[in-house]
């Protein structure tokens, strides 16, 4: 109970830990095989690993990090596109500082701009507006990018230039959703998992209403969750009292942020400015059916895709990185390969070393190192004695 | 991007593009409440409240103690110190000035 204490109310820490402790024996399942509770959220990620929730758990509770990260699975072929378009003399390139760094097939966004590309940082797509304002004689395109958390805010920004007779903005659009890719890791028969925990920021957007599927139709529990620590602690014991008693149903102890109906003035701006794209390619996920949005054709003249020629390749992640496996659960971060030695958070081979929010950064920087790196060493001895 | 920061709304600026400046621990900036005014809640009557910006849209209305606890997670998270960077940052033109 190392961490205990620094949870803002420890008593009530331990009082849900005793809860699911009692609980957890009235699982048959747990007899033969830990529960597979995953926190889609990479946010959520970020604060399990911060506070250590994971050692916390009894061990027939094991969390499995889910691709909720969006820099962490925006495919390397998106990331020439970006620096592709960066390179253009006209352009003036805007992106939240996040996907700086993140690797694409020759250089980052980072890079790129080391070499001369005009790329800037921003803080809100608000902001690449006025600087398309204040340069009429330049590009600006913003990268946007995020779940449905940060979609109203690219959507109306697009609304306010068309109002404002804006000709130098656009977007390029790399926006993913939820639900479809929640449905895709449900449907993955190497998946087995009894529980969801929410995302808290999405469904401030998009509300309760689009996972009753979850429950209705793949019978999995799953609560929408806030992102203190005992916010988290609270889901799983909702989660695990749900499987006990049999039920399986959407619960949202976000409330205080969270209403059934989500964000009203989001959704319509949503609704006026993208639609769902047939597919959209995945970091180490592959494709996924539905799981991106583009611009309506109404808002042509703001789509950086319609606007200028990319490059749009496909490119295969390097062999070495095994982002893909890590992001499906397959593997723990430490198990790459490449963890700790070529790939850190100072030289990221792949996009989960990039971000706070990614599973590796996570166990990178609050994992407990030197033990990782033990149960590492002691991997690699046993594959090597298989071999030989 | 994806926790957002708490802030106070402390004045309109535009009313009619739904912009005001939010104070965010000591830095005010100017956020668009687009997402959070209703009939119910008109823009003058945001002034005080309480909300959760992300990438400068106030998305929900959360209390004044929810917004005292987030900013203290984000802080230990090192998440607010980022987030005040970065709107700090944002080639100035949207940073109607510290205080
Ligand atoms: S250690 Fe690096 S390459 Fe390996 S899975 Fe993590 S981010 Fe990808």
């Amino acid at each position: 109970m190392k961490y205990v204490d620094e949870f803002r109310d420890p008593e009530l820490a331990k009082t849900l830990l005793a809860e699911i402790e009692r609980l957890l024996p009235q699982i048959e399942a747990t007899k033969h095989r830990p529960l597979q509770l995953m926190e889609f959220c990479g946010g959520h990620t970020h604060t399990i690993f911060r506070y250590g929730i994971e050692q916390l758990l009894p061990k027939t509770i094991e969390l499995v990090h889910g691709p909720g990260c969006p820099v962490c699975v925006l495919p390397m072929g998106r990331v020439d596109d970006c620096v592709a378009l960066a390179e253009r003399p006209e352009v003036i390139f805007t992106t939240f500082g996040d996907a700086m760094r993140v690797p694409g097939s020759k250089k980052s966004l980072l890079q790129a701009k080391a070499d001369g590309a005009d790329v800037r940082m921003v803080y809100s797509p608000l902001d690449a507006l006025d600087l398309a304002k204040k340069n009429p004689n330049r590009e600006v395109i913003f990268f946007a990018l995020g779940f449905e958390t940060t979609m109203p805010s690219t959507a109306l920004t697009v609304l306010q230039a068309a109002e404002d007779g804006v000709q130098n903005f656009s977007l390029f659009c790399n926006h993913i959703t939820t639900v479809p890719t929640i449905k895709a890791i449900l449907d993955s028969p190497s998946m087995q998992l009894d529980g969801f925990v929410a995302p808290g920021h999405v469904s401030m957007v998009v509300g309760e209403e689009p996972f009753h599927f979850v429950a209705a139709r793949y019978k999995k529990p799953i609560v929408i969750t806030g992102f203190e620590p005992l916010d988290i602690l609270q889901s799983i014991w909702l989660l695990i009292k749900q499987i006990a008693e049999g039920r399986c149903e959407v619960e949202n102890q976000y409330a205080r942020v969270v209403t059934a109906d989500g964000n009203t003035p989001g959704l319509k701006a949503i609704a006026k400015v993208f639609e769902l794209r047939d597919y959209f390619e995945w970091r180490g996920l592959g494709s996924i059916d539905h799981s991106g949005v583009k611009m309506k054709e109404a808002y042509a003249q703001f789509d950086a895709e319609k606007k200028f020629s990319m490059p749009n390749l496909t490119i295969a992640d390097p062999k070495s990185c095994q982002c893909g496996e890590v992001l499906k659960g397959a593997i723990k971060p430490w198990e790459c390969k490449v963890f700790a030695s070529a790939c850190t958070p100072e030289t990221p081979m792949g996009a989960l070393m990039v971000s706070s929010e990614g599973a590796c950064a996570a166990y990178y920087n609050f994992g407990n190192l030197p033990q990782i790196m033990a149960l590492k060493l002691e991997q690699e001895k046993l594959e090597s004695e298989k071999i030989s | 991007m994806c926790l957002g920061i708490p802030g106070q709304v402390v004045e309109i600026v535009d009313a009619a593009k739904k912009l005001a400046k939010v104070e965010v621990s000591g830095v005010r900036r100017q956020v668009s409440l687009a997402c959070i005014v209703s009939d119910e809640h008109p823009i003058e009557a945001c002034i005080g409240d309480w909300v959760l910006v992300h990438v400068g849209f106030a998305m929900s209305r959360i209390n004044e103690e929810e917004a005292k606890k987030t900013l203290e997670l984000l802080m230990e998270l090192g998440e607010a110190q980022k987030e005040l960077e970065s709107m700090q940052s944002s080639h100035d033109i949207n940073l109607v000035g510290n205080s």
